[in-house]
């Protein structure tokens, strides 16, 4: 870790101590990891509201939302098209794009498990940055992967290049190539000399998923962000890439927010999980609870349009 | 009873690549019969060779008694006209310069159905109500829709040649789960409705199952496992399937 960049994150510390709150949530979260230990968020989500649309007449993609991931968790939030998912999780490094949306209130903590620099703990609330602290935050904390990554990923640059431009940004000194290959052989494609050399379109949709994971990790994040990852993919390839990132969080110390409209997915991977609809929270807990005794309708009529396996 | 649909040891081969290697298989009329496999095992391949959008290099596929990849001319229209395709990607598959409207009525003016222009819209708007849309939506443009009801669309479309076969490539992978049960619901009354016999091609066995009488497992060209749908998901025979059955992500298993 180099001196500037230090400097540079005091700074964001500084700047943002006119908005430190210390952080009242705490909370006991079951897991063979953190068991009897009182934990505080990495992410803390306060009252989250988003508009579209008319300034006279909005539309509230995000209506006072709140949700917390915790240290090495994997968070899922499930709800249909249109919820407010997506816009939530983009609304975590302040992605909202602009004109078309707006960020109208809420606060979002972000503590780092870690905080670089000399021992510095507290909270960021990350819509209180201007665009170059953003810039620390996105990709470095913050990772997101998509959909499809096909469209998240350049056509005309090799799958290296692409993997090794966030190295070359965010990681000044750190030999790129070598860092490529270590990246890819961490998400599980086969010879990383020569995947790092190919095309996008060379890959399979599986591979190029795995591409993206790479991209996201290169600058090794706190929390990963994954909006409906494997929702492109078959059932087979879905599966791998949930182990993998069942695994990417265990070696890495990640925590996983898994955007998502499938609850067999939920239910084989997610530790705790939050149901949206129409912008508002409407139900969160615990899996298994959530999932084998829901409260609210709407998440009854979620649970009842999943195809069971077995009858 | 002689079924709709006879595939005869059907092999399409792309260049080098054997992507069907002799498969058969058979449809009655008002079956379904659920076809999965992974990407890239050939199950698309094999949806279109049998509605003739693709040749095949051996084998036969026989519909109603008769061999499709002879059929030419007015045979083959009129064939058309008896097996229609749903496919994935709704958006993909409707003109973005047209309107719905004239998308449907563009296949009636083309097979001579539906009279005259008043009449053709007629048979728009009542398919329009078939599939749960509004008949007011046929001016609207299809990125005015959202994904279902663009898929409902899709098959209005498919429905307006009033065909005996659809096959259904993946028709509900891109939607929401609860979007995907619509549709799902929606196939399934119009089956009832009209004796349709689908081939409902899907990698996703939960969904397969949910539509399916049959299950035709592919992998590699080659259909490894049929039987009915509660044999192929309760006691499948073959490693592959039992592989796809693991992958599904269920909520019973996991929380089992």
């Amino acid at each position: 870790m180099n001196v500037s960049r230090h400097r540079r994150l005091e700074m964001v510390v500084r700047v943002d101590a006119i908005d430190f709150q210390p952080l009242e949530t705490t909370a006991k979260v079951d897991g063979s990891f953190m068991n009897e230990t009182a934990v505080s968020p990495i992410l803390d989500v306060q009252g989250l509201e988003v508009h579209f649309g008319p300034l006279s007449d909005p539309v509230r993609a995000v209506d006072q939302v709140d949700f917390q991931i915790f240290p090495r968790e994997i968070v899922a939030l499930v709800g249909e098209s249109g919820s407010g998912k997506s816009i939530s999780a983009l609304s975590i490094a302040n992605l909202i794009p602009r004109p078309a949306g707006r960020i109208m209130g809420g606060k979002i903590f972000f503590h780092p498990p870690s905080p670089e620099g000399s021992g510095v703990t507290g909270a960021l609330e990350i819509l209180g940055l201007n665009d170059s602290e953003l810039r620390k935050i996105r990709g470095e904390k913050i990772a997101y992967i998509f959909q499809e990554p096909a469209t998240s990923l350049n056509p005309v640059f090799t799958v290296g290049w692409q993997v090794g431009e966030a190295v070359r940004l965010h990681r000044k000194g750190v030999k790129v190539k070598a860092e490529v290959g270590k990246l890819l052989a961490d998400v599980g494609l086969p010879d990383p000399k020569h995947t790092a050399k190919a095309y996008p379109h060379e890959l399979s949709g599986g591979m190029q998923q795995r591409a993206m994971i790479a991209m996201a990790l290169a600058c090794d994040p706190d929390l990963l962000v994954a909006d409906e990852p494997t929702t492109a993919l078959d059932v087979t390839v879905q599966k791998q890439i949930l182990e993998l990132l069942v695994e990417l969080r265990d070696t890495r110390e990640l925590s996983i927010l898994l955007i998502t409209h499938n609850l067999g997915i939920v239910a084989d991977v997610a530790d705790r999980v939050y149901v949206m609809n129409n912008g508002k929270m409407v139900e969160s807990g615990e899996t298994r609870s959530v999932l084998t005794n829901p409260q609210h309708d709407y998440t009854k009529k979620l649970l009842a349009a999943v195809p069971r396996l077995h009858k | 009873m002689n079924p709709l649909l006879k595939v005869e040891n059907v092999s399409v081969r792309y260049g080098a690549l054997e992507a069907v290697r002799s498969v058969s298989l058979s449809l009655a009329v008002g079956e379904t019969l659920g076809l999965v496999g992974e990407s890239g095992c050939g199950k698309s391949s094999l949806g279109r060779a049998i509605l003739a959008l693709e040749p095949v290099v051996a084998g036969r596929v026989g519909f109603n008694g008769v061999s499709v990849h002879t059929l030419k001319g007015a045979g083959l229209k009129q064939f058309r006209r008896e097996a229609q395709m749903v496919f994935q990607d709704p958006f993909g598959s409707l003109n973005p310069r047209l309107s719905v409207g004239a998308a449907i009525e563009e296949v009636l003016f083309v097979h001579k159905l539906g009279g005259n222009r008043a009449g053709r819209r007629e048979r728009a708007a009542a398919l329009f109500e078939d599939v749960g849309l509004d008949p007011d939506w046929l001016s609207r443009y299809p990125h005015e829709f959202s994904g279902g009801q663009r898929q409902r669309i899709g098959i209005a479309r498919a429905l307006a040649l009033e065909p005996k076969l659809l096959v259904a490539d993946e028709p509900v992978s891109a939607l929401d789960v609860s979007v995907q049960a619509d549709i799902v619901q929606l196939l399934k009354k119009l089956q009832r409705e009209r004796g349709l016999a689908y081939l409902f091609i899907g990698h996703d066995l939960a969904v397969v199952r949910e539509m399916s009488d049959r299950i035709a497992v592919m992998f590699n060209g080659e259909i490894v496992e049929t039987g009915t749908a509660d044999q192929v998901c309760d006691d499948p025979q073959h490693d592959y399937t039992r592989k796809l059955l693991s992958a599904v992500p269920d909520i019973d298993t996991a929380l089992a």
